[in-house]
């Protein structure tokens, strides 16, 4: 490390923790153990800061920011876990199940999945928002996986590492609000793609059940979480 | 081009002007053109030819004069005649009349309040001028301002003009110009960009619209000075492609801008270059949100991301961009050339100088107008507005568009501005005004806009995309007396988990319609729920028996 870094220093949670310029709250957190929910988010591909689970409080601002997308400041006071951001992160997860048909008894990744533990980590004992039970689609035209959007977040990891990691961009986001679709080329169905590699690692980013293999059954799909670092750590190491 | 140049072009298009004696302007901005205004200007010009008066009448266009609710409308600079509602077949009555006396049954008091209480600064030019000639936009001291600034100013004295003159940001959020020109000024980088931001997509707004259709250089003119305060080289107006006129014309006087060297390498024989692209939207509502827009001329999906960085450090391809709605660069070459103190002179402790509104609904004088900060809305609804259509009883004034709030009539006293219209549950806004009267229901109007919020939505963030989707079906279960108030309490409760938690202005300020509506109309959604009754006779509430058992 070339010695012109600078280094910040700021409390998270009470506690004084030092931070290179350039970082993210998240990161810092994470380095120091402390722990901050994420679904977008996923060490290796660019940030996106859209599922609003890492939102923390900073000390005179008025607006929840993203800890994935901020960077530290000199003297900053952060709050990761106060009990308003406990409060919306349960809501921002009820929003989630309340979107589409997360039923997980019936889900490949049953046991596998992050928004399912999630839920369980943040206590999230119901959803008192109603159901919205849209009629969605599952893409099953591809020899090796599926994609259910049933079971989608709209995380778009799967889109950023297909595009950032493999260079393929097979998938991608069409239209926009509730209507937002992942989809495979120019919206047609995936076991036509002329650009899919068959790699895999949208699957293996997946953070639920949207993207599993084919032919796993309920309750089979785990991903293999260490795909990504260990990608992102040899390429690393070859430059 | 030396002052000296460009003033004889200017003088000589008013020295044409004057050798007429009657000079016939017809409106020829978006609202008068949809009513024909395009041919009145043909039938005069024919007339005008037939009845021999080549010599002494000459006919043309000119940018918006304001009261749209009379469209078409003509002026004749002579008599001071305004006419309104003018039809093609009037033509040769107002010819032949010319010398005489006014054609009375089209004529429009110009003493009336709605234009005696106006204070014109960045419409100044608005009606006065042929918005496709340069010349007039000359003859009016245009570009003025800008050759001033590039050769007697540093770019840190144009950045004091605009802190002494108090100006905020007119696109809403209400950030000080000032401020902001001298971030981006000081922000390093060796490529600077300009945007303007003319993505207007407020229901029932229109300002950006007629500004640009009827002054496009003095919006030219503003961007120019900005990059020369900040120190830009390229310009980009991001503007809706549902305004093809105003594409049109801005189009139009880019190109004349270029050729008299208003733009393009060593303005006016300075070292300063500036160009300006257009760049036009797709439909997207969003894309008037700073980060969206510089994502969309990126050519990516035009979503937003967090801030900050602030665009004024990392914005169009990472490099420290000045962005600026349309009525904040209309505001610039005034400023320059009236002065700070006398811009900074009008208006309230800390909203400054003058703000264009669009008055639409229920009022009988629709149209644009400017009028000093600190008005009461009172003062525009009744006096400039006219007051409400058919004499009907006031209900609320609807500000701010999807993001603002409803007024009703206990704060029609309030001063207009940004801390004012905050405090009670509104915001400024870009300036829509829309005048509800008595068969307005509020739940209605607040279930348009989730509806507006709910389909504009990007997508990106939970909140905003779940978060309005879901207050938009309580709100419709409400509207048809299916709710409880289990169900209004959710609906509150989804306003604060949205409004923290979105990404971006979108969703953060997407309640605000609601929470302004229950918050001074409760008794219209207790209606709703309790006796499934709609009060103003808007909602279709089906009454079913109850069973018997």
């Amino acid at each position: 490390m070339s010695s012109s870094v600078k280094i910040k220093t700021l409390t998270i949670d009470e506690r004084q923790v030092g931070a290179r310029e350039n970082q993210t709250i998240l990161e810092v957190a994470r380095e120091n153990g402390i722990k901050i929910p994420t679904l977008c988010y996923l060490k290796g591909l660019s940030p996106y800061g859209g599922c609003r689970m890492c939102i923390v409080e900073i000390a005179g601002s008025p607006k929840l920011l993203p800890s994935c997308m901020t960077t530290v400041e000199e003297g900053m006071v952060v709050s990761t876990n106060s009990d308003r951001i406990k409060k919306y992160r349960k809501n921002l997860l009820e929003l989630y199940f309340s979107e589409r048909n997360h039923v997980c008894s019936v889900c490949a990744s049953n046991g596998y999945c992050e928004l399912q533990s999630m839920a369980q980590k943040v206590e999230m004992s119901h959803v008192h928002f109603p159901y919205m039970y849209p009629h969605l689609d599952v893409d099953a035209t591809h020899e090796r996986y599926v994609l259910d959007h049933n079971r989608c977040i709209a995380c778009t990891r799967c889109v950023r590492v297909c595009d950032e990691i493999e260079g393929a961009h097979t998938l991608d986001i069409k239209d926009r609000g509730i209507e937002v679709r992942i989809i495979t080329d120019l919206d047609r169905p995936w076991g036509e793609s002329e650009t899919c590699t068959q790699c895999g690692k949208c699957v293996h980013v997946c953070p639920t059940g949207a993207l599993i293999e084919r032919g796993k059954s309920v309750g089979e799909m785990s991903k293999r979480k260490q795909l990504l670092p260990y990608l992102t750590k040899m390429r690393e190491a070859h430059e | 081009m030396t002052p000296e140049e460009f003033k004889k072009i200017g003088e000589a298009h008013q020295k044409k002007r004057e050798s007429f004696n009657y000079n016939i302007n017809v409106c020829t901005a978006a609202a008068c053109v949809s009513l024909q205004s395009e041919k009145v200007k043909e039938e005069l010009i024919k007339q005008v030819k037939e009845q021999n008066k080549k010599d002494d009448c000459r006919v043309s266009g000119t940018g918006c004069l304001g009261l749209c609710a009379s469209g078409p409308l003509i002026t004749i600079n002579k008599n001071k005649a305004l006419y309104g509602g003018v039809k093609p077949e009037d033509a040769p009555e107002i010819v032949k009349n010319i010398a005489k006396k006014p054609v009375k049954r089209l004529q429009i008091p110009t003493d009336m309040p709605f234009f005696a209480r106006q204070t014109k600064m960045a419409l100044e030019h608005c009606g006065k001028t042929d918005p496709e000639v340069i010349g007039d936009y000359l003859a009016k001291e245009g570009y003025e301002a800008l050759y001033n600034c590039l050769t007697t100013m540093e770019p840190n004295e144009v950045i004091d003009m605009m802190v002494k003159s108090g100006l905020r940001g007119r696109g809403g959020g209400g950030y000080p110009v000032g401020l902001k020109w001298s971030t981006v000024h000081k922000a390093v980088g060796f490529k600077k960009f300009v945007i303007c931001n003319a993505d207007e997509g407020d229901p029932g707004a229109f300002m950006d619209r007629s500004m640009l259709e009827s002054d496009p250089h003095s919006i030219i003119e503003g961007m120019a000075i900005g990059a020369y305060a900040v120190g830009a080289s390229h310009g980009y107006v991001y503007i809706r492609g549902e305004y093809p006129l105003a594409i049109k014309r801005l189009r139009a006087a880019i190109r004349q801008a270029e050729r008299q060297n208003f733009l393009g390498k060593n303005i006016c024989g300075t070292p300063f270059s500036f160009d300006v692209e257009i760049r036009l939207g797709a439909g997207a509502f969003v894309c008037g949100e700073e980060t969206a827009l510089i994502a969309s001329i990126e050519g990516k999906r035009g979503t937003p991301r967090p801030r900050p960085p602030y665009p004024a450090q990392f914005g169009l391809w990472g490099h420290p961009t000045l962005i600026n709605n349309v009525e904040t660069f209309a505001n610039i070459s005034p400023i320059v050339r009236k002065g700070a103190d006398y811009y900074a002179s009008i208006g309230t402790e800390r909203s400054k100088g003058t703000k264009v509104f669009a008055l639409a609904g229920s009022i009988n004088n629709t149209g644009l107008i400017e009028v000093p900060m600190g008005i009461t809305l009172r003062e525009i609804v009744f006096e400039i507005g006219g007051g409400i259509v058919g004499g009907k009883k006031f209900k609320a004034v609807q500000t701010g568009g999807p993001s603002g709030g409803c007024i009703p009539e206990e704060y029609l006293d309030m001063k207009v501005d940004y801390e004012s219209l905050a405090q009670v549950g509104s915001i400024m806004g870009s300036g829509g005004m829309i005048v509800m009267d008595e068969t307005s229901c509020m739940v209605d109007v607040a279930k348009y806009f989730m509806d507006f919020c709910r389909s504009e939505s990007c997508g990106k963030c939970a909140p905003c995309r779940v978060g309005t989707a879901q207050m938009y079906n309580l709100l419709n279960l409400i509207s048809q007396g299916k709710a409880t108030m289990h169900d209004l309490a959710l609906l509150e409760e989804l306003c604060d988990v949205v409004r923290n938690t979105s990404l971006c202005g979108l969703g953060q300020t997407s309640a605000n319609p609601v929470l302004s509506t229950i918050r001074f109309f409760r008794d219209e959604y207790l209606a709703h729920i309790n006796d499934k009754k709609c009060p103003a006779g808007v909602c279709a509430i089906e009454h079913k028996e109850e069973a018997v058992l």
